[in-house]
C-alpha cells in the first residue's frame, strides 16, 4: 500500500498553538494528544510521556498560564492558546530558578520526570501565591506557603527515583529567595 | 589492569575532586528538557515511523486464530507483523528473548502482533482491528499453591552449618514466624522505548537499558547480526531498577521492521502495558527460624524462601543475605524455586536482599521483644566480623554495621523509644518507632574506558557504561579530574554507546565502583603516555592544575598535547579478593510512623538511614540513592503490590494510578549519614555498592515501627490500613 494514499485517508485538522511564544501551525489527526503534538510534530521533547493516562504528571505544560496534563487532552482543543513546556522555561545556559535550584539541590536523578516537576513546581508557586487552598490547608481564606503544602499540590508529579525532599528544598530555595 | 591485591595508596585518594560533594554535570540538560532519551532522537532525515505493540490477552495456550487484514489496510499502516509473517529469529539466548516465532503463548501482554504507522495514532488504532482467536490453558499463577513443588537452585544453592535442628529445639527463646511479599514492579518514570535506524547494512538502536553489552549481544544474537553491525546507544535512561536489565520486545520489533522497511521505526511500551510485558519481582513466601540464648546470641538462623517463575526462570533470593548478616553456629539457609506462569520473574533494586530484608528484619524484632531486650542492642551482640558459614578465614573486607547502629540510635533519639507497644499518643495519632539492620552484598564487574586528552586540553572519557539516575556522569568526570589534575567542567563524559569500551553497566549496585575502576585504570595508563612524552618518569609524577610534575620541573598538559591528542585505554579486572573477603555494605534504618487511631491511616514521620559503603565517590548523588531507595522501601512497607488474578493470570493493577509508589505527600524529610570508610579489597576507588543498600532493611524498619506503634504484627506485605484496623487498642 502506498504510505501517501493512506495519509490522506486519515481525516487531518488544522490548529494553531502558540507554543513558547511562537506560532505553530500544525495539521493532524485530530486524535493526537498535546503532549504528542509537542513531542512528535514539534520536536519539543523536554515534555515527557510516563503514562499517557494522567497518572505521573511528566508530561505537565502549562496551557494560559495554568498547568495541565498535556497527556489528557487533544491538541486542536487548544486552538490559540498559549502553552508553555519546559524548553519555554529556560535552557542549559539560561536557566530558569527553578531549573537552576533543581540543580543545586540534586532535585532529580534519572531527570525523566524533571521537567513535568518544574513545569508543576512553577504553576504550584502562583497558586499559593494567587490564595488558591488546597486538601491541607488549614485555613481556607488564609493560604500560607508551607512544605505540607508543596508536598500536597506536588503529589500529581510522580518520582520513582523519589528525589522528593530536594524537590521540596528546591521549590522552597526559589520561594525564599524570590526568583520564581 | 587486573585488581586481585589489596589498593596501595593511589592518586585517586588526593580528596580534590573525588570524593567531594558536586552537583551532576548533566543537571542543566535534564532540567530543560534536552537530554535525549530513547524515543527522543532527532535524525537527519525526519522519517521515522511508529511501531505499536499487540500483546496477548490470555497467560498460557496457543494463538489459534490471527487475522491483521483489517489492520493492513487500515489509514497509514507500513506493516503489521504476526507470528505468520515474522522473519524467523535464532532461538532463545540468555539476553533477549526472539518475538513472533510461533503461535504459543508464555505470558499475558506477550507480543503476538506488532503494527507500523505513518503516525503513532494510525498504528494504534489499527492494532485494535486485529483479531485473535485463542486456545487457552490451565497454568499456575499461585505461589502459595505451588510452593510445595519448589526446588533448589544453582542461584542461591543452600547451606548449612552446624546442627539447626537440634540448636533451635534447644534455644531458651526463638521466633518461628512466616512472612510473605507481594509481586512488585520497578515502576521506573520512561517506559522502554526503542527507535531502530537501519541504514547500510548497519543497525542503530536507540533503546533504553542498563547494561549495553548485554542488550548489543541480545539485539545481534537475536537478529543474526555480528555485533560490529549493530550499534546499541542509551545515553540518558529514565530510570531502571532493574527493569532495564532485559532486552523485551521494542528493540527486537522495531529492528524487524526497520530492515523490512529500510526507515526508522521508533516504538514505546504503553504504560499498562509495561506491568505485564515486562519483568517484575516476584513474591516471596519466607519461613524464619531464630533461636537465641537469654543473651541474645542467635544459635540457631534458619531462613527459607518460597518464589516461582517461568520455566527456565531464576530465584527471588531472598534469604541470601541471612547466610552473612549475624552470627550463630547453628544455620539453615534454603531456597526454592517454583514454576508459575505469570509475568517472567526479574531484577528490581536489590533483588534478593530488598524483600529478604522485609522478613529477616522484623522477625529480628520479634526476637528482641520475645527477648525482653532493646533490637539495637540485639543487634549489636550478634554482629560478626567474618562469613559465619566459613569462619575467621574469610574476614570481611570492611564492615561497620555495629557502628551505624550506635551512631544511628544516638542521631535519631532512639532512646526515647517506648518497648510497650501503643505506649506513645500524639492526639489521634499513636506514634511508633522501628530499626532495621540494612546489607547489600557489594559485587563488581569487568568494565573498560578510553580517556583521551584533546589539544585544548580537555579530557574526554567514553565507556559504555550507563547513567540510570545514579550520577555515572558526573563520578566519572571526577575520577577523570583528580588523575589528571583538571578541573571538573575540563572534562567531557560520553556514555552509553557501544562504540565505546565495554562497561559494567548499571544494576547490582556494581556501576560506580566497576566502571569507575574501569576510568581509574584507563588515565592510570594516560598518565604514563603523557609521562613519557613530557620525558618524566611515570613512577614519580604527579598531576595538578592542568600540570605534570616531576621533581622541581613542570609542563602544562597543553604543551605536551599542543600536536596531537593523546589517548590510553584500559580495563578493570577483578581477581578473587571477593571469594578471599566477604563483601557487603551495611547500614541501620530508623523510622518513626504515626498510626491514625480511628482511620489506621499509616504516615511516616522521619527517618534515618546510616550507611557504610566504602568511599562515597560523590556525596550529593550518593545521598539520592540513599533517599530512592528508602522512599522504594516505604513504598514495598505500606503499598506496592501487584495483584494477581488468579482467573486469568496477569497483574490486575497494571497502570501507574492502582499500581501505587510514593508521592511527595507521603514522603517526609528524610536524614543519610555516611559513615567515613575505605575498602582497600574491593577496588583501587575502596568504594562498595551504595545504590541498593537505601532499600535493604527499610520497609522492616517501617513495619516494626507501625507495629511499636499500635501492637499490630502484619506478616504480609504491604502493611496496609485493612491489615491493621480494628486490632489495636485505642
Amino acid at each position: 500500500m502506498n504510505s501517501e494514499d493512506t495519509a490522506s485517508a486519515t481525516p487531518r485538522m488544522s490548529v494553531t498553538l502558540t507554543v513558547n511564544g511562537k506560532d505553530e501551525h500544525l495539521t493532524i489527526d485530530p486524535r493526537v494528544t498535546l503532549l504528542d503534538a509537542l513531542r512528535d510534530h514539534l520536536g519539543l521533547t523536554g515534555t515527557k510521556k510516563g503514562c499517557d493516562h494522567g497518572q505521573c504528571g511528566a508530561c505537565t505544560v502549562h496551557v494560559n498560564g495554568r498547568r495541565i496534563n498535556s497527556c489528557l487532552t487533544l491538541a486542536v482543543m487548544h486552538e490559540g492558546e498559549d502553552v508553555t513546556t519546559i524548553e519555554g522555561l529556560g535552557t542549559p545556559e539560561h536557566m530558569h530558578a527553578l531549573q537552576q535550584a533543581f540543580v543545586e539541590r540534586d532535585a532529580f536523578q534519572c531527570g525523566y520526570c524533571t521537567p513535568g516537576q518544574i513545569c508543576s513546581a512553577a504553576a504550584v508557586i502562583e497558586e499559593i501565591e494567587a490564595g488558591i487552598p488546597s486538601h491541607v490547608t488549614p485555613d481556607l481564606g488564609d493560604v500560607q506557603f508551607s512544605d505540607e503544602e508543596v508536598r500536597e499540590r506536588m503529589s500529581g508529579n510522580l518520582c520513582r527515583c523519589a528525589a522528593y525532599p530536594n524537590i521540596i528544598a528546591a521549590i522552597r530555595d526559589v520561594r525564599e529567595g524570590g526568583k520564581a | 589492569m587486573l585488581f586481585d591485591k589489596p589498593s596501595p595508596p593511589n592518586p585517586a585518594d588526593q580528596g580534590k575532586i573525588f570524593g567531594k560533594p558536586h552537583p551532576r554535570i548533566d543537571g542543566p540538560k535534564k532540567v530543560t528538557g534536552t537530554a535525549p532519551y530513547a524515543y527522543e532522537y532527532k535524525l537527519a532525515e525526519d522519517n521515522a515511523v511508529y511501531g505499536f505493540l499487540l500483546g496477548s490477552s490470555i497467560a498460557k495456550g496457543r494463538i489459534a486464530s490471527i487475522d491483521a487484514s483489517l489492520a493492513e489496510k487500515a489509514p497509514g499502516v507500513l506493516l503489521v507483523l504476526t507470528h505468520e509473517n515474522a522473519p524467523k529469529h535464532k532461538p532463545e539466548n540468555s539476553r533477549a528473548a526472539p518475538q513472533l516465532q510461533g503461535p504459543e503463548i508464555k505470558q499475558y501482554e506477550q507480543a503476538i502482533a506488532f503494527v507500523v504507522a505513518e503516525t503513532f495514532e494510525e498504528a494504534r488504532a489499527a492494532a485494535r482491528l486485529i483479531r485473535v482467536t485463542y486456545r487457552t490453558e490451565d497454568g499456575a499463577f499461585v505461589l502459595a499453591d505451588e510452593k510445595d513443588k519448589g526446588k533448589p537452585t544453582k542461584t542461591a544453592p543452600d547451606t548449612a552449618t552446624g546442627n539447626f535442628d537440634k540448636a533451635f529445639a534447644e534455644a531458651e527463646v526463638k521466633v518461628d514466624v512466616t512472612y510473605t511479599t507481594p509481586d512488585q514492579s520497578q515502576s521506573m518514570m520512561e517506559p522502554h522505548a526503542s527507535m531502530a535506524v537501519w541504514e547500510g547494512g548497519k543497525l542503530t538502536v536507540y533503546t533504553s537499558h542498563q547494561v549495553l553489552h548485554w542488550a548489543h549481544a541480545g539485539i545481534a544474537d537475536t537478529l543474526g547480526l555480528d555485533e560490529d553491525k549493530v550499534r546499541v546507544v542509551s545515553a540518558y535512561i529514565g530510570g531502571g531498577f532493574g527493569s532495564k536489565l532485559e532486552v523485551y520486545s521494542d528493540p527486537i520489533l522495531s529492528s524487524m521492521a526497520a530492515i523490512k522497511l529500510g526507515r526508522p521505526v521508533k516504538t514505546a511500551l504503553t504504560r499498562p502495558q509495561i506491568y505485564n510485558h515486562t519483568t517484575h519481582r516476584p513474591a516471596t513466601i519466607q519461613h524464619i527460624q531464630l533461636g537465641a540464648d537469654r543473651d541474645g546470641r542467635l544459635t540457631a538462623v534458619g531462613h527459607r524462601t518460597w518464589s516461582g517463575d517461568q520455566e527456565g526462570g531464576e530465584p527471588e533470593t531472598a534469604s541470601e543475605q541471612t547466610k552473612l548478616l549475624y552470627g550463630g553456629e547453628n544455620r539453615r539457609v534454603e531456597t526454592r524455586l517454583t514454576v508459575l506462569d505469570l509475568p517472567k520473574g526479574g531484577s528490581m533494586r536489590a533483588p534478593g536482599e530488598a524483600v529478604g530484608m522485609l522478613a529477616l528484619e522484623c522477625a529480628m524484632d520479634e526476637l528482641a521483644e520475645a527477648l525482653g531486650m532493646d533490637p539495637v542492642d540485639l543487634r549489636i551482640v550478634n554482629d560478626v566480623q567474618y562469613d559465619p558459614e566459613k569462619g575467621p578465614e574469610r574476614p570481611f573486607s570492611s564492615r561497620k554495621f555495629v557502628e551505624c547502629l550506635k551512631t544511628g540510635a544516638e542521631t535519631f533519639g532512639w532512646s526515647a523509644r517506648k518497648s510497650k507497644p501503643g505506649s506513645v499518643r500524639d492526639g489521634d495519632w499513636l506514634v511508633g518507632m522501628g530499626v532495621a539492620s540494612a546489607f547489600r552484598k557489594n559485587i563488581v564487574q569487568e568494565s573498560g574506558a578510553r580517556v583521551r586528552l584533546m589539544p585544548d586540553g580537555h579530557l574526554v572519557i567514553e565507556t559504555q557504561q550507563t547513567d540510570i539516575g545514579t550520577g555515572s556522569y558526573t563520578m566519572l568526570g571526577m575520577i577523570g579530574a583528580e588523575m589528571l589534575g583538571l578541573p571538573l567542567d575540563a572534562v567531557d563524559v560520553r556514555l552509553g554507546d557501544t562504540d565505546f569500551p565495554k562497561a559494567s553497566g548499571s544494576g547490582g549496585s556494581w556501576g560506580a565502583n566497576s566502571a569507575g575502576s574501569g576510568v581509574y585504570y584507563a588515565c592510570e595508563a594516560l598518565r604514563k603516555e603523557l609521562a613519557r612524552k613530557a620525558g618524566f618518569n611515570a613512577e614519580s609524577v604527579s598531576f595538578s592544575d592542568g600540570r605534570i610534575i616531576s621533581g622541581g620541573n613542570a609542563v602544562a598538559l597543553t604543551d605536551i598535547v599542543r600536536t596531537g591528542a593523546v589517548e590510553a585505554s584500559d580495563k578493570a579486572e577483578f581477581g578473587d579478593l571477593t571469594e578471599k573477603y566477604a563483601q557487603a555494605s551495611f547500614g541501620a534504618h530508623f523510622a518513626e510512623v504515626a498510626v491514625h487511631a480511628f482511620t489506621a491511616e499509616i504516615r511516616v514521620r522521619r527517618m534515618l538511614s546510616v550507611c557504610a559503603a566504602g568511599r562515597i565517590f560523590n556525596p550529593v548523588t550518593a545521598r539520592s540513592q540513599c533517599l530512592g531507595g528508602m522512599t522504594m522501601g516505604i513504598g514495598a512497607a505500606l503499598m506496592e503490590e501487584c495483584v494477581v488474578d488468579p482467573r486469568y493470570g496477569y497483574f490486575v493493577n497494571h497502570d501507574l494510578a492502582e499500581y501505587q509508589v510514593p508521592v511527595h505527600a507521603d514522603i517526609p524529610d528524610l536524614d543519610v549519614i555516611f559513615l567515613d570508610e575505605l575498602d582497600d579489597q574491593s577496588s583501587p576507588l575502596r568504594g562498595k555498592g551504595v545504590g541498593e543498600l537505601g532499600i535493604c532493611g527499610v520497609g522492616a524498619s517501617v513495619a516494626n515501627a507501625v507495629y511499636n506503634a499500635c501492637g499490630v504484627r502484619v506478616r504480609d506485605y504491604p502493611v496496609t490500613l485493612d491489615k491493621i484496623i480494628g486490632r489495636f487498642d485505642l
